[in-house]
């Protein structure tokens, strides 16, 4: 360890230690293992932030069971719902791949399968937005702006309809924001990856933006049922 | 290439007690050197700076919540000042000095040298921390300054959804400053994990850290679901959502349940760090090795863990079932259970030590106090047919001030004065420390005591009137609050001359064990000359086979 300390003061760069080594580390294992304890943690507090939109969700439906179940199987498009389920799904496959390639130091392969991840993420928000346009036709927006016309007045009649819609926008919503925050940083990755910063033995960023990701499609994986299933 | 130092031997007896010529402080200079800065000790030295400031400020809204209850009619500030008086006071202490005090600036200050490390691992979100702190407290304060904000601290819906005051800013400001919790917890624990010198294992960490680790925990995964909280609030108050509006078909419960799945997680962030100082103070005051290490080790995660289970026993008057109450009741005891073994541990190791009676000792005697009293009354109003009672009252008042405030305030003194030296190279005068702790001691039982006695006899908490009956205890706390703020002001004066002016500490005054006096007073910025070996467990003043009676230092 002695020798790895000695390395570490004379400062990073130096040598045989790669440069992006920080200089209060003492080796690359030791700051890769930093930085994914880290990640996870964060991963952590992202889903202690959903568990409490799950909560709201719980007491709603069991406060409105009938009108959870009504609105979930009348109000929400199951086909859009289920492709974009689909389109997630293979983000995250795809993005797991372009992790294994940049491992084998692909990077045109890894470039690609990237790009294509982020496409299934715009896809996605495309998707969510033709959803969310529908609703503002009819009306099934939450709070002050809930008005439902035509066919959608009938099931705007149940007690707590407008709960539904609340919990819907709020959770897909703060849905929709990690999903643009995923897209940046699938983003600045492949930037990185275009400029050639990876390598067999450097590939931590990519690993952490496909962490990100599969915790934005696990998220989806668990409201997809709950609003639009059951 | 220099062989590490090995730290097994006692700290060789200086003469002249050394200043460390080039150190942290002056390595670099000007003011970008400072704002700019990736060293954890420069960056406590500023969370020190800016919490002081803080604890200043509502320690003023303190006075004028003081001074307006010295008689029954209106004294000398109207209804709504009052109101936005102990709303400030409240949300300023618990979320600007109690939450952010001993983690940012202690826990940033030693967790590296502690680990023998040369930083936390992510400096830079270290340093973002203290920005977003910085964003989030300006946001928040000048939002309660001008909108009036009239919640108090715990912004209860339906209230906070409708108040005519403005609300959001404030919400926002909190949610910003829960950023800066979650990363400075973030950091820690990475920290702790990964940046361990040679020979620390984990039955080796200073019982600081594991109070740090401990309350980490608690701060990245509570904080994110009290963010959400304050971001429904602010939603429901622009687009009427009415989650928490009954009149909407929400549920202003679920608001309760949110914020005190926090809240209350929350108090052990504060009281937690406190406890992991008093664990160094009374170790090193005491001459002796740690009486029952891994017990109050452990018994931080423990009540880190049990922590999160005791939410409820704020909402027993709510209309939760009695199942639930009852539950909740007994978790909540069981916290009791966790923090007695410390205090027991912690007078074992008192028991036969070579005791310094020195100023951080007097605050960790406080410590102790304050903790089984104010404990001793969570017990009670853990009770649920005794909380019917007392909820709502000064009762419960008096008790979290002894246990939360009273308990931060001590270990953050007893850290202050202890830690002093290590941090500027300078020693205070000692009994100017002694005469102040004895006033902030006194002062705080006489203004809290009589407060038990008046929730006791029925007065409501947040009232800004109240029956004549209750005049002579109002004006006891008073009259204590005052020597309490006194009590401080000995302080200021006596640190800031002791910066300029104090004797030269030398690298170990206390002749204290703990890793992070084997540096330099104050360190140098890289933490340590070469990165060191331990060898010793933390807190040893003992060789192995030796009496403790026999050991001198």
């Amino acid at each position: 360890m002695s020798s790895s300390s000695a390395a570490a003061e004379h400062g990073h760069g130096h040598g045989d230690q790669p440069s992006h080594l920080a200089h209060h580390f003492e080796t690359i294992e030791q700051q890769d293992h930093a930085i994914r304890l880290g990640m996870w943690l964060f991963l952590a507090t992202e889903v202690l932030l959903f568990a409490g939109i799950f909560c709201g969700y719980a007491v709603y439906r069991h406060i409105y069971h009938q009108t959870f179940h009504e609105l979930s199987h009348h109000a929400l498009d199951l086909t859009l719902g289920t492709i974009n389920t689909i389109v997630l799904i293979s983000s995250s496959f795809t993005v797991v791949w372009a992790l294994h390639a940049a491992r084998e130091n692909k990077r045109g392969l890894s470039a690609g399968l990237l790009i294509f991840t982020i496409l299934c993420a715009c896809g996605f928000l495309v998707i969510k937005g033709f959803e969310y346009h529908h609703k503002f036709e009819t009306g099934e927006l939450p709070g002050m702006w809930f008005h439902p016309t035509g066919e959608a007045a009938e099931f705007a009649q149940l007690p707590g309809a407008n709960m539904f819609f609340s919990i819907y926008f709020l959770a897909t919503g703060l849905h929709a924001f990690h999903v643009i925050i995923g897209m940046s940083l699938l983003t600045w990755v492949l930037v990185r990856t275009l400029k050639g910063h990876f390598s067999p033995s450097y590939y931590v960023p990519v690993e952490l933006g496909g962490l990100y990701w599969h915790l934005v499609d696990l998220v989806w994986i668990f409201l997809f049922p709950l609003l639009y299933l059951i | 290439m220099s062989q590490p130092a090995v730290i097994d031997q006692q700290p060789a007896p200086v003469d002249e007690p050394e200043y460390k010529k080039i150190n942290y402080l002056n390595a670099d200079r000007g003011v970008l050197s400072w704002l700019l800065t990736l060293d954890h000790k420069r960056i406590a030295v500023m969370y020190l700076a800016s919490v002081l400031l803080f604890f200043l400020v509502g320690g003023i809204f303190a006075m004028v919540i003081r001074l307006e209850l010295t008689t029954p009619e209106p004294t000398f500030v109207s209804a709504n000042t009052y109101n936005r008086a102990f709303t400030l006071h409240g949300v300023i202490m618990i979320f600007l000095f109690m939450i952010p005090a001993i983690p940012g600036i202690f826990g940033n200050f030693f967790l590296p040298l502690m680990l023998g490390a040369k930083d936390v691992a992510f400096p830079r979100l270290n340093l973002l921390s203290l920005y977003v702190f910085w964003a989030g407290a300006l946001l928040a304060v000048t939002a309660m300054a001008t909108g009036g904000l009239d919640t108090g601290w715990t912004f209860y819906a339906p209230y906070s959804t409708t108040t005519p005051a403005t609300t959001f800013p404030a919400l926002l400001g909190v949610f910003i400053i829960g950023f800066s919790s979650i990363l400075t917890g973030l950091n820690f624990i990475v920290t702790i994990h990964s940046m361990r010198a040679p020979g620390i294992t984990w039955m080796r960490i200073p019982l600081f850290l594991w109070a740090i680790y401990a309350t980490s925990i608690i701060q990245v995964l509570a904080t994110p679901v009290v963010g959400l909280a304050a971001l429904l609030v602010g939603i429901e108050r622009i687009g009427g959502f009415g989650l928490f509006d009954p009149g909407r078909g929400g549920d202003p419960i679920l608001f309760q349940h949110l914020f005190w799945f926090y809240s209350h997680p929350a108090v052990y962030i504060m009281i937690l760090p406190s406890m992991g100082v008093i664990s160094e103070v009374i170790a090193a005051m005491s001459r002796k090795n740690v009486f029952g290490y891994k017990m109050v080790a452990y018994s931080s995660l423990g009540i880190a863990f049990v922590g999160f289970f005791a939410w409820g026993h704020h909402m027993f008057v709510t209309g939760q079932s009695t199942l639930d109450n009852g539950a909740f009741a007994v978790i909540s005891m069981l916290i009791g259970v966790f923090t007695a073994i410390k205090v027991f541990n912690w007078i074992g190791t008192l028991y036969r030590g070579s005791i310094a009676v020195k100023t951080p000792l007097l605050y960790a005697c406080g410590f102790l106090f304050f903790v089984v009293f104010g404990g001793m009354t969570g017990i009670a109003v853990a009770t649920v047919s005794l909380d019917v009672h007392w909820h709502d009252t000064y009762f419960v008042v008096a008790h979290f001030h002894f246990i939360m405030v009273g308990g931060v305030i001590m270990g953050f003194l007893a850290g202050l004065h202890y830690w002093f030296p290590k941090m500027f190279g300078r020693t205070y005068h000692e009994g100017w420390g002694m005469t102040a702790a004895a006033f902030i001691i006194l002062g705080f039982n006489a203004t809290f005591i009589p407060q038990f006695l008046a929730g006791n006899s029925g007065m409501p908490r947040r009232y800004y009137m109240y029956p004549e009956r209750f005049t002579a205890l109002n004006v006891a706390s008073t009259a204590g609050s005052s020597l309490l703020a006194f009590g401080f002001i000995i302080i200021l004066v006596y640190l800031v001359f002791a910066l300029v002016r104090g004797k030269v500490a030398g690298s170990n005054p206390w002749g204290s064990r703990g890793y992070e006096w084997a540096t330099s007073s104050p360190p140098i910025k890289e933490n340590f000359e070469v990165t060191p070996v331990i060898t010793q467990d933390p807190h040893s003043y003992q060789e192995p086979g030796e009496e403790v009676e026999n050991v001198i230092v």
